[in-house]
């Protein structure tokens, strides 16, 4: 089996989802070769970057039109690299029309690999786990979720060998243009060096029910912090939304408070060295990676936690 | 402008799941089924630029495929505005993957040349986040993912994407295309009853599947559904709320040290 990873880059760097995707490339290989792939219009620096990763190859593909990242540009180029050689942010937006172009299905947000090869990926936001395996011939395309795998430090790898394909593409293949990337508004609030923090999800059910969980933040001078849903809603704002488009935070104590711990969550407090988990479905994902759980109706437990944390503090 | 919005009904989303007999899937007899969440909004989003065009021949047609019960979110859908409904009759959803029910998808969307087609960004069963951009390549459509907001420009559309980390941009595409929504672009309407008694008389037109496309051997196969693991070891902690809040700072004090 050959394996090849598409590393991406952001500001001049190789994302870190990329290492973990390399990490379980070479856990897939199991000693078979890996060859890496970047893309763009100079990635002559990405390339040394590359080297010091467990590849046995990097190939840079490498035309002034992947200057920008576009879907089409990166499904022409990897089609014809992939077809030459017949042998995953970026990814959910370019694999799936990449492995349909090649008539094949990609095994997206793979958290475990198993022998066979069988591919894990999570059902019902996390609630369930299935077990994938590619039935077809052909190239077999995986995506790997971000933080499922741990990334290996880079270390020198001198057998690296480093190749340039040039793939034929006119500008009219490009049927879409992008700007520079941008940011809504200026951000006022760092979650991300908050030492205490209370997270609300969706069982907080409606708006008016936002200072339950604001007066256990002011007793325990904690930051308020919530699941997406909540500032889809415009319960609170944008800025205070944690995890994978939100912010990454790493705070001593994480209180997750009526939040179901979908994945997207669950990788921006990761990081956190304590987790409460307070919900009222004994089976929430939450439960998987808290170190204290109180299954109940938060609105009575969270006033009850709120008079403790003031009792103590008298 | 003619918009397709591709939907799918999912189980509700507190509903109780259990692993059915065969453990490649859930029991799905007694539970209860919903628009799935970014398909909701990629509905609104298709409304909002039909009233938006003032033009009177503007269309929005919603699309789905499963069983008999999906005739009911279709009928919600249409109660929320759509005018009218394409349902693939297709009692075979779970043996399909992803490139199996996007043939279908694209077989019924095909004779009716959209200018547009909106799904949503992923489903909260599946969760595989693939359908729409398939699609875009089987109809041969230029195609955005991660979409808030859409916008008509003089030569097409001009979209906002969301990155990671609060970051976004914008792109530009031409027409016809596809786009994949995002959840929370704009705020969603709720059916009125003058809308509820309008979707009683609008058409609904049922495609059985077999009629679409051949059902061709999946690539890739669910082999089976299990309990996720627990990573951690958790300390349940019980009692009256009184009781718990009390064990819980002491703990955090004492054990945890985080207090």
């Amino acid at each position: 089996m050959s394996v090849f990873v598409i590393l991406e880059d952001r500001n001049g760097k190789i994302t870190r989802s990329s290492w973990e995707a390399a990490a379980a490339a070479e856990a897939l290989a199991a000693g078979a070769p890996v060859t890496a792939v970047l893309l763009g219009a100079n990635t002559e620096a990405l390339a040394a970057e590359a080297a010091t990763g467990p590849f046995s190859r990097v190939i840079r593909v490498e035309h002034p039109l992947l200057a920008a990242y576009a879907s089409d540009g990166y499904v022409t180029s990897l089609h014809q690299l992939l077809q030459k050689e017949s042998p995953a942010h970026q990814v959910r937006d370019f694999a799936p029309r990449l492995a349909t172009r090649f008539g094949q299905v990609l095994i997206s947000d793979v958290i475990a690999i198993e022998p066979g090869p069988a591919f894990v990926r999570q059902l019902f936001q996390g609630r369930m786990n299935a077990t994938y395996r590619h039935s077809a011939s052909g190239p077999c395309f995986i995506s790997v979720q971000a933080g499922a795998f741990r990334a290996t430090a880079p270390a020198s790898n001198a057998a690296t060998t480093i190749e340039t394909f040039v793939p034929e593409i006119a500008p009219a293949d490009i049927r879409t243009t992008a700007s520079a990337p941008f940011r809504a508004s200026s951000q006022t609030v760092d979650l991300g060096s908050a030492q205490l923090i209370v997270g609300v999800g969706r069982g907080i059910k409606d708006e008016s029910n936002i200072p339950v969980v604001q007066a256990l933040a002011t007793a325990l001078g904690a930051e308020l912090a919530a699941s997406r849903p909540i500032c889809d809603a415009g319960w609170l704002p944008m800025e205070r939304q944690v995890g994978s488009s939100g912010q990454t935070v790493a705070p001593k104590l994480y209180l997750a408070i009526g939040i179901s711990g979908a994945i997207q969550h669950l990788v921006g407090i990761k990081g956190s060295q304590c987790i409460v988990a307070i919900n009222k479905d004994p089976h929430a994902p939450i439960f998987e990676i808290a170190d204290y759980a109180i299954v109940g109706d938060l609105f009575e437990v969270v006033p009850a936690l709120t008079a403790a944390v003031n009792a103590a503090k008298s | 402008m003619k918009i397709i919005v591709a939907i799918k009904q999912v189980p509700e989303r507190d509903a109780p799941i259990r692993i059915d007999a065969s453990g490649k899937w859930i029991e799905e007899s007694d539970l209860q089924w919903s628009l799935n969440e970014s398909d909701a909004y990629a509905l609104e989003e298709a409304l909002l630029l039909k009233e938006k065009s003032g033009d009177p021949t503007s269309e929005v047609i919603v699309l789905s495929a499963g069983p008999e019960r999906v005739g009911v979110t279709l009928r919600e859908a249409l109660a929320k505005g759509a005018d009218r409904a394409i349902h693939i009759l297709a009692d075979d959803l779970t043996s399909r993957d992803a490139f199996g029910l996007a043939r279908l998808l694209a077989a019924a969307i095909a004779p009716e040349k959209p200018d547009l087609i909106l799904t949503g960004l992923q489903s909260e069963d599946l969760g595989l986040g693939q359908t729409g951009v398939i699609l875009a390549e089987l109809l041969g459509l230029p195609h955005a993912s991660l979409i808030l907001k859409v916008e008509k420009t003089a030569t097409g559309l001009s979209v906002k994407r969301e990155l990671e980390e609060g970051w976004f941009q914008s792109i530009d595409l031409p027409l016809p295309a596809l786009l994949t929504i995002q959840s929370g672009g704009n705020k969603l309407r709720y059916a009125t009853l003058m809308g509820i008694k309008r979707a009683k008389s609008k058409e609904c037109r049922i495609l059985p599947a077999a009629d679409l496309a051949a059902a061709s051997a999946p690539v890739v196969t669910l082999a089976t559904v299990t309990l996720p693991q627990k990573q951690k070891s958790t300390q349940f902690l019980t009692g009256s709320p009184a009781e718990v809040a009390a064990t819980l700072v002491e703990k955090l004090r004492t054990e945890a040290r985080v207090l």
